[in-house]
């Protein structure tokens, strides 16, 4: 039985990666095809460096991806800790109700809707030219507050009450006590949301299509545009390369907190 | 007992409950004021009727994501099991290798996986090789369900993977003490036990199903029409703005009503757990 | 340690997202250009060949000492295009828009008219051999535009799976002897267009009756055609997935760049010729320096680099006359430069703007085309049986439950 279970995991996630793996053996394919393999080259590679369009793409995906997980982060770490001490019960179920919203409706009608708030506001306003990098940023933003405050709250309802009073009781201001005893230890809730939020704008596609402008492209966009030709091949070593990089540094990560967690289990036993 | 708030813990949802206000609850009015409304911005229902003319556009996407979540489940439901029953290490590897394609765009998985099933794809020549017929797959619905199971299937897995994470060891053990044998203690007790994770699951699952356009365009080569690539098409002309306006309406309010009843019911749920 | 480490963290990610903000100035001297183009429609520097872009920044800073950067992106459509600038994203500089489009931007007020005067390299624009006019039909007074790259649409098909015997005719796209190995493609006015010429009708007729009766063909080759595609024709070309696709010319070449099996016609009914022209939208900021910009692309080295990239053909003397391109695109195919070039027997008909009740029926239409789905009887079968399954679990627990209840309550009384 347990044999078994342990050849279907591994079976399912063979089938998750196969796409994946062909993408990345045809990354390094010196043909440009996905079906004829002719031979080995780092020429793809080559392409992708000379692409200023594809690099400059990669720049404006990752810089929005970082500046609207920082703001989704702070915004949404406030609010649950608002959450977390609000007592009108109904308000506290309309705030939450609200906020779930994001997450569940259809990524394509919070993109229609914003575009359509943009642009009602951008008709009051005169502006020809609303859509652009801000309101990626603030659409991102948005998207991303429902994942950290789902992952901080939790940390906010299994902290102790008490240590908060005791460090009032010691002399702390409230907000010293939030930022020296609470912060610390819902900083994990904090990280998750932010690594989300992150993920969750670099993943983009549907909503970036209706509230991006030509001159702030991501790199959906970039590689959705490209479909009018043909996909370049140059693409798949990009990915090849995000591959190799996310697994590397979320590898470390994990090897990283697997000494701290013996560390800590050997200080433990110590005791 | 209860305690003054501080400033900083009253004040400190407030930021955000501006920001949902603005850039959650206002893009819905607007999108319902234009499902309401026609281009010259009087009061109108026909944008409504005009919906009748979709209606089996809307039936056959509910149906392709019911099937795509069904088979998620099926598949991803023993995944996470098996994974969480895995050594903490090996399950830190799991996740980080279910987590990775996620770091991928969307598009560029389709597009491999397009290719893969092409009728001169890697897996027909496969076939042919072993002396097989060819089989046509893209363009067919089975192409689109599959796009979709293999695209969404890790949001699945994981709130399961969660709930399963948090259930404590000692109530398989009980169950197993108190007679129950492997099978009982799965219906019995694991399912229950990680309901809420599945109804998430299940949530985060249909919802990108029914609304994807991507995916339908490249695996179902442009024959079938989903609900997303019709609203995607009204979204070209501002003239259509307004039918698109009342499509995306109609979906959302179906979708958040169902999500409200699937909640309600895991909530029960959980009462009866505990 | 832990807490020195996230602060590290914090501010690094700070710093690396301050660029987002500080990209709106334009630090001083450095001019932005905007260029929004079709995808891959431009020579980018891959493989060995000129990075336009680059190339022209460099000659602006040589010729008027002043620094420009060319911001350059792309769309998938026309119609993509036209709903940015519509929905309120007006701000760029040269647009390459096709040429129904633009005549629908010029009604529309979208465009704004050239100075010529900065434009001097539009002398080898070859008008007359393109239009038979000097004034393009699009753009009446010929002030908006200056063609990039124009083209035809002709049937690539693969030569191990079609019989000689049935080329040369649009018949070969309704033919059921390919059912399956048929590709249509995935945008109204091109995929009417097909049906239309069939008939022998215009592809800009204001008969309702003969536009319905395309739509009644296209909806018979429904059943036979094996996707409505874009880009995916290059691969399913390549790698023999299907045999018959009707394509732009110039695409053609990339395809049997891969595959060699790939050959190509023009159907003898006729079809269509289509320019696509650079133009400047009324809201440009620069616009001298968007004129200097499709001036630098009519110059020899800039148009012959994006000849050889595209493979479309190039309205451009300079480009049609010069050695090396013919050289280049005849080592791509022995008859590149006929199928691009020798188009003046074909009977070509080009796309007008359609008044705006006939791209209503157009839309209408098309939306008719595409909702019949062939529904899948098969997944409706598996939807209904899940959707009975789960009412029938649900009843089954709740009636488990209630029995459960009723077992708890008779042992209290007891």
């Amino acid at each position: 039985m347990k044999i078994l279970s342990r050849v279907y995991m591994w079976v399912v996630f063979a089938l998750l990666y196969a796409p994946i793996l062909v993408l990345v053996i045809f990354s390094f394919n010196d043909g440009g095809s996905l079906s004829a393999y002719t031979g080995f080259s780092f020429r793809w590679y080559g392409e992708l460096f000379r692409d200023s369009v594809a690099l400059q793409s990669l720049k404006n995906s990752l810089m929005l991806a970082i500046s609207a997980g920082l703001i989704a982060t702070v915004i949404g770490t406030f609010a649950a800790l608002g959450l977390d001490r609000m007592r009108n019960r109904y308000l506290k179920g309309a705030v939450n109700s609200v906020t779930n919203i994001p997450m569940m409706n259809p990524d394509i009608v919070t993109g229609v809707s914003m575009m359509l708030l943009f642009v009602a506001v951008g008709g009051v306003l005169g502006l020809q030219d609303i859509l652009g990098r801000w309101t990626m940023l603030i659409a991102h933003t948005t998207f991303g507050l429902p994942y950290v405050i789902l992952s901080v709250l939790p940390r906010f309802r299994q902290f102790d009450p008490s240590l908060r009073e005791a460090a009032m009781d010691l002399g702390c201001t409230p907000a010293q006590s939030f930022f020296k005893v609470e912060l610390p230890q819902i900083l994990p809730g904090v990280i998750s949301g932010f690594i989300m939020s992150f993920t969750m704008s670099l993943d983009d596609f549907v909503i970036s299509h209706f509230v991006s402008s030509p001159d702030f492209q991501t790199l959906p966009l970039y590689i959705y545009n490209q479909t009018a030709h043909n996909v370049k091949y140059s693409m798949y070593a990009l990915c090849t390369l995000i591959i190799v990089t996310i697994l590397i540094l979320l590898l470390a990560v994990n090897f990283a907190g697997g000494v701290g967690d013996r560390t800590k289990r050997r200080k433990e036993a110590v005791k | 007992m209860k305690k003054k708030l501080s400033f900083l813990e009253r004040a400190a949802a407030v930021p955000h409950m501006v920001w949902a206000v603005m850039f959650i609850v206002a893009p819905l009015l607007i999108v319902a004021f234009f499902a309401f409304t026609d281009t010259k911005g009087g009061f109108t229902l026909s944008n409504i009727q005009s919906l009748f003319s979709y209606s089996h556009i809307f039936l056959v996407s509910i149906c392709f994501s019911l099937v795509a979540t069904f088979f998620c489940l099926l598949i991803g439901y023993p995944l996470a099991y098996t994974m969480s029953r895995a050594k903490p290490s090996t399950q830190k590897l799991l996740m980080v290798l279910l987590m990775l394609p996620m770091w991928i765009s969307l598009l560029i998985r389709t597009y491999s996986l397009m290719t893969l099933l092409d009728n001169g794809g890697l897996v027909n020549s496969l076939l042919q090789a072993i002396g097989l017929e060819p089989v046509a797959m893209v363009g067919t619905g089975g192409a689109v369900i599959l796009g979709m199971i293999y695209d969404f299937l890790p949001y699945m897995v994981l709130p399961i993977y969660t709930s399963m994470q948090k259930m404590d060891n000692r109530y398989l053990e009980a169950a197993a003490d108190l007679g129950c044998n492997s099978f009982q203690t799965m219906f019995r007790v694991v399912l229950p036990l990680t309901t809420p994770g599945i109804l998430s699951g299940i949530t985060m699952v249909f919802v990108p199903s029914i609304s994807t356009f991507y995916i339908s365009q490249k695996l179902g080569g442009g024959n079938f029409d989903l609900i997303g690539d019709t609203i995607e098409r009204q979204f070209k002309y501002p003239s259509t703005y307004h039918v698109g306006a009342a499509i995306s309406l109609v979906m959302m309010i179906l979708i958040l009503i169902s999500v409200a009843v699937m909640n309600r019911f895991s909530d029960e749920e959980g009462e009866i757990v505990v | 340690m832990k807490k020195i480490l996230t602060t590290i963290l914090i501010f690094s990610l700070l710093a690396l997202s301050l660029p987002l903000f500080s990209a709106c100035d334009n630090g001083g001297e450095t001019v932005t250009l905007y260029v929004y183009n079709w995808g891959e429609y431009i020579s980018d520097g891959s493989e060995g060949s000129l990075d336009v872009n680059a190339a022209f920044e460099a000659w602006y800073k040589e010729t008027y000492g002043v620094n420009v950067k060319v911001n350059y992106s792309t769309y998938s459509s026309n119609e993509d295009m036209y709903a940015k600038m519509s929905s309120g994203a007006a701000s760029y500089d040269v647009v390459v828009p096709s040429d129904y489009m633009i005549a629908r931007m010029i009604e529309e007020e979208m465009l704004r008219p050239l100075n010529k005067e900065n434009i001097p390299n539009l002398q080898y624009v070859d008008m007359e051999l393109l239009f038979g006019d000097q004034n393009p039909y699009y753009d009446p007074e010929n002030a908006y535009s200056v063609p990039y790259t124009y083209g035809t649409v002709g049937i690539i098909y693969n030569t191990t799976m079609v019989d000689a015997a049935d080329i040369g005719s649009w018949d070969i796209m309704w033919n059921e002897k390919y059912e399956g190995n048929i590709l249509q493609f995935n945008n109204s006015r091109d995929a009417f267009a097909t049906a239309q010429f069939k008939l022998g009708y215009s592809v800009n007729g204001d008969n309702e009756a003969e536009w319905r009766e395309a739509l009644a063909l296209l909806t018979q080759q429904k059943p036979i055609v094996q996707g409505y595609v874009m880009d995916e024709i290059f691969n399913k070309m390549e790698n023999g997935s299907a045999a018959i696709a009707p394509y732009y010319a110039g695409d053609f070449f990339t395809m049997y760049g891969d595959n060699e099996d790939l050959a190509f016609f023009y159907p003898q009914e006729g079809t269509n010729v289509f320019v696509d022209a650079m133009c400047i939208p009324k809201s440009s900021q620069n616009p001298e320096i968007a004129e200097r910009y499709i001036d630098f692309m009519l110059s020899e080295e800039a148009a012959v680099a994006n000849a050889e990239y595209i493979c479309y053909a190039s309205p451009n003397k300079l480009v049609r006359e010069n050695a090396d391109y013919v050289a280049a695109m005849e080592e791509i195919h022995p008859d590149a430069m006929e199928i691009l070039y020798g188009t003046e027997e074909l009977e070509l008909q080009f796309y007008e703007n359609l008044p705006a009740e006939r791209l209503m029926l157009l839309n209408e239409l098309w939306e008719d085309l595409k909702i019949e789905s062939s529904i899948n009887v098969a997944i409706i079968v598996m939807a209904l049986v899940i959707v009975f399954a789960c009412i029938a679990m649900g009843v089954l627990l709740y009636v488990q439950k209630r029995r459960r209840r009723r077992y708890i309550t008779t042992l209290w009384d007891a």
